[in-house]
Formats: C-alpha cells, sequence, structure tokens
C-alpha cells in the first residue's frame, strides 16, 4: 500500500495496554492520524491522557499492543532493533520535557553523539554539531556542561541534536514542561523555525495550550482516543482558553 | 536535505556499530568528568591489589634474604618472625586472605557498577533514542570499567611494593639493596596486574548486559 506523497506517518487503530500488576490499564484505546509532510502537528491533552504512550509508539520507541505506525511507508512493526535503531538515529529527533542532556558531556559533545552513532569519525561530528548549535543561537556555549546553562539553552542543546542528522521527522514530548511561560514560547518559536528552515515535520505533546500558536493541525486526545482532529483556521487559540473552551 | 528522502519501497538499513576506538573516545568524556565517582569504585581495587602485590613482593625478599644465608641476617629474620627452615611452603592463611580481599573487591566493583546502571538509567535509553546499539553501551560499561581497574591496579601495584620496600628496609636493612630479587618482584608485580585488570573486566560483565537491556523508552522516565 503506497500512502499518498503528502502524508509522513501514518497510525491505524494504535492501542496499549500496560499490565500493572493484575490490573489492565488501556493507555490508547486505537488512535487513527495521518501526518501530512512538513507539518507543525501537536497532541494535546490533559495528563494520563495517553500522550506520551501515543508519542512513544509515533517514534518508535515501544511497540503498540495493536495497530500499526508507518514512517513514510514503512511498518515499524515490520523492522528488527537493528533498523528501528537505524530509524531513530537517521530519521527521527526527540525532545524531551527533562531535556535529557548527558550530564557528563559538553553541549558540542551531546550534539555530535547522533552522527557519531550514524557512523561519522568524532572530529567530523563535532564540527557539524557546532555549525547547528550555531543555528540555534548557542554558538558561545559549545564546551559548556549542561549544568553550565539555562534550562532554555539546554532544550535548545537539545533540540539541535534532535536535528543534527537532518531528520525528517521531530518528535517532542512537553518540551515546554520544565521551562516558564516565555522561555517556553522562544522554544516553541525555534521549533517552528527549524521546521520553516529545514522543512521538517514536528509532534508535539503538550498540556498547555498555550503553546499552540504554531500548529498546524491539533489533536485532542481524551482517555486514549481522539477526541477531535481540527486544522489550522479551524480553531482559534485565546489566552487561557481555545475555541472558548478551557482544557479539563 | 534528507527531510525531502522518502523509504517507501526502500529496504531500511541496519543501524551499524561503531568502532571501539570511536566507544572509546566517546565513554572518554564521562570516566574523565566522573572522576570521584571513579576514584571511589578504584579504591577497593586499589586496596586490595596493594594487599595483594605486598604479600607477594615480601615473600620474594624474604625468601631471597633466606637464601643468603647470612648470620646476622637469620638472626633479623629470625627476630622478624619467618621461620627460615620452613622452605617454600605458602602461608595457607595468607592465600586465603589475599583471595577474600580480591572477592570483596570484585563484589564491590560490580556493587557500585550496578548503581552507576540504575543512576543512567535514562541516559542510556536516551542514548538509544539517539541510535546507539545494545554492543555500544555494552562496550561503554567495559571500557569504563577496564579504565578504572587498569588505574587502580597500576596504583595498588606501586602502594604495595613502596610499603613493602619500606617494611623490609626497616626490618633488614642494608640487605635490602644487596639481595633485591628483582626478576621475581617483577613476575610479582606482573600476576597483580593481570589479576587487578581481570577482576575489573569480570566485575562489568553483569551491569554491561543489564544497561543494554534498557529500551528507549527509559528516556522518558520521571524521576531523576
Ligand atoms: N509504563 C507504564 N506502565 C503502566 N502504566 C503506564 C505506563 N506508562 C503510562 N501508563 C499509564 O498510561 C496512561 C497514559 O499515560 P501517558 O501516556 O504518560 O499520559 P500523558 O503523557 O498524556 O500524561 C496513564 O494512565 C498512565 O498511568
Ligand atoms: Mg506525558
Amino acid at each position: 500500500m503506497k500512502p499518498a506523497d503528502d502524508i509522513i506517518i501514518t497510525t491505524h487503530d494504535v492501542t496499549k495496554v500496560y499490565q500493572l500488576g493484575a490490573e489492565q490499564v488501556h493507555a490508547l484505546r486505537g488512535i487513527s492520524l495521518d501526518v501530512r509532510r512538513g507539518e507543525y502537528l501537536s497532541i494535546l491533552g490533559p495528563s494520563g491522557s495517553g500522550k506520551s504512550t501515543f508519542f512513544n509508539m509515533v517514534g518508535g520507541l515501544d511497540r503498540p499492543s495493536a495497530g500499526s505506525v508507518s514512517v513514510d511507508g514503512c511498518n515499524l512493526q515490520e523492522l528488527n532493533q537493528k533498523q528501528l535503531a537505524w530509524i531513530r538515529c537517521h530519521k527521527m529527533g526527540y525532545i524531551f520535557q527533562s531535556f535529557n542532556l548527558i550530564q557528563t558531556m559538553t553541549a558540542v559533545e551531546n550534539v555530535a553523539l547522533p552522527r557519531i552513532f550514524a557512523g561519522e569519525s568524532p572530529a567530523k561530528a563535532r564540527a557539524a554539531a557546532a555549525e547547528i548549535l550555531d543555528l540555534v543561537g548557542l554558538g558561545h556555549r559549545l564546551t559548556h556542561l549542561p549544568a553550565q546553562v539555562s534550562g532554555g539553552q539546554q532544550q535548545r542543546i537539545a533540540i539541535a541534536r534532535a536535528l543534527v542528522n537532518r531528520p525528517g521527522i521531530v518528535l517532542a514530548d512537553e518540551p515546554t514542561g520544565n521551562l516558564d511561560l516565555h522561555t517556553g514560547e522562544e522554544i516553541i518559536q525555534l521549533l517552528a523555525d527549524m521546521k520553516k528552515q529545514l522543512g521538517i515535520t514536528v509532534i508535539t505533546a503538550t498540556h498547555d495550550m498555550k503553546m499552540l500558536s504554531a500548529s498546524d493541525t491539533v489533536v485532542w486526545i481524551k482517555d486514549g482516543r481522539a477526541d477531535r482532529i481540527a486544522r489550522k483556521g479551524e480553531f482559534e487559540v485565546a489566552i487561557g482558553t481555545i475555541d472558548g473552551k478551557t482544557l479539563a | 536535505m534528507n527531510a525531502e528522502q522518502t523509504m517507501t519501497n526502500t529496504v531500511i538499513p541496519e543501524q551499524r556499530q561503531v568502532s571501539w576506538a570511536v566507544s572509546f573516545q566517546v565513554s572518554w568524556a564521562g570516566i574523565r568528568r566522573r572522576f570521584f565517582r571513579s576514584l571511589i569504585t578504584m579504591s577497593g581495587v586499589v586496596l586490595a591489589i596493594a594487599f595483594l602485590t605486598y604479600m607477594q613482593v615480601m615473600n620474594d625478599i624474604v625468601r631471597a634474604l633466606v637464601r643468603a644465608d647470612d648470620a646476622v641476617l637469620n638472626v633479623l629474620l629470625q627476630q622478624a618472625g619467618v621461620d627460615i627452615y620452613a622452605g617454600d611452603a605458602p602461608d595457607r592463611m595468607m592465600v586465603l586472605l589475599i583471595v577474600l580481599s580480591l572477592l570483596a573487591c570484585l563484589v564491590g566493583i560490580i556493587n557500585s557498577m550496578l548503581m552507576s546502571v540504575t543512576e543512567r538509567i535514562k541516559e542510556i535509553g536516551t542514548l538509544k533514542c539517539l541510535g546507539a546499539l545494545d554492543g555500544f553501551i555494552v562496550r561503554s560499561y567495559f571500557i569504563e570499567s577496564s579504565v578504572q581497574g587498569v588505574a587502580g591496579t597500576v596504583l595498588g601495584c606501586l602502594i604495595g611494593l613502596a610499603v613493602a620496600i619500606g617494611v623490609a628496609t626497616t626490618n633488614y636493612h642494608g640487605y635490602i639493596a644487596a639481595n633485591l630479587p628483582v626478576l621475581s618482584i617483577v613476575r610479582s608485580l606482573t600476576t597483580s596486574l593481570i589479576t587487578g585488570t581481570l577482576l575489573s573486566v569480570m566485575a562489568a560483565i553483569l551491569p554491561a548486559y543489564i544497561a543494554a537491556r534498557k529500551q528507549p523508552v527509559d528516556a522518558m522516565r520521571v524521576e531523576e
């Protein structure tokens, strides 16, 4: 089955059940979604609604209990561990709520990692890392350790690291969750700029509707289901509310 | 730019392992910046190897002195509690002590490396998200343990040697310089070096495989 060329990710009835002792947690109850190439898609939902679980499935970090995820027409379930590692390294960039920088490595060493794993020599990888750090505005912080820069700067380093292999897709789970409002908006703006400059597809999960301004598409998730999908122009963002509703 | 490429109908390649040399370069940053933490892990190796080296070197020296068979020296030896007629029979108690100290050292390294796996679950998950293979994780634990082990062993050898020569000099004065059994001391140091290095590499096996089993989703853990 050949997907339409403008669809980069397709999820079909993605279900995830966690077994917690005797109890089953239905984190995802069947999500079907098409992500368009080059769009900025936000997944919105209250805490515990299944955003991170969905993020893990789409990013090839975990396998669904049922259903399928296709990236560029390739079903992730059919890949072995090493192929999945290749996809993670070359096709996806991940950004996390708590930045997840390697604390013992400098900014440039952190950003060089994906290129090293892709097979490039450390010296070349660091040169490429320095270039992209400059692009996200941290050219003057190359040899700083994560603990020596602010939270916003740490997230910029993480964004540089996610972009350094020029992936087609960047996934960000609550990228502003550990940042104050102003810094958070700057990070969203940076992601939107990078999307425009590099032509990447951005998928973010958030429970904060103030972070939706850059979105082309918003997917509301509730209790593991896609409750509503709205394209740009079909929703309005106002402070504190969306379409006049406040989020539970 | 890659973003425009599609993977449709193309076979996804398998991620390739990075070389040992590159793995070493990447691990080195961590080893260097966790130096004090490493010192604590190393201290067990240093002490056990210093003890092993001391016992061996002291034994080498005493045997050389007994062989010298000098009247004044024999009195000194007997004053120090050496049975000069006993020949080469190894002291069972001492062998037991050495083995126990090496075992304690092994368990100590395994324990502290397991702790560092627990501390670094999130980091391991993150590395896997960035494209690291299980093999890279295994290697980095072996590299870290070996570097610490070799450094600790060398230090332990030096300390053990220095203490043995110091003690022997106080007991037997000038006779040491005349009868120093250089060859057997070198042999003893080699034994210590090999023992310490093997110990550290062995200690890394279990922690390395536990670390490699961590999954990319572990990067998402909230606790720190
Ligand atoms: N590893 C897990 N084991 C068991 N339950 C989990 C696990 N991860 C998430 N859950 C549960 O799945 C549901 C969705 O969680 P999550 O995807 O983290 O939501 P969100 O990111 O929207 O806050 C929650 O009820 C959560 O408790
Ligand atoms: Mg979450």
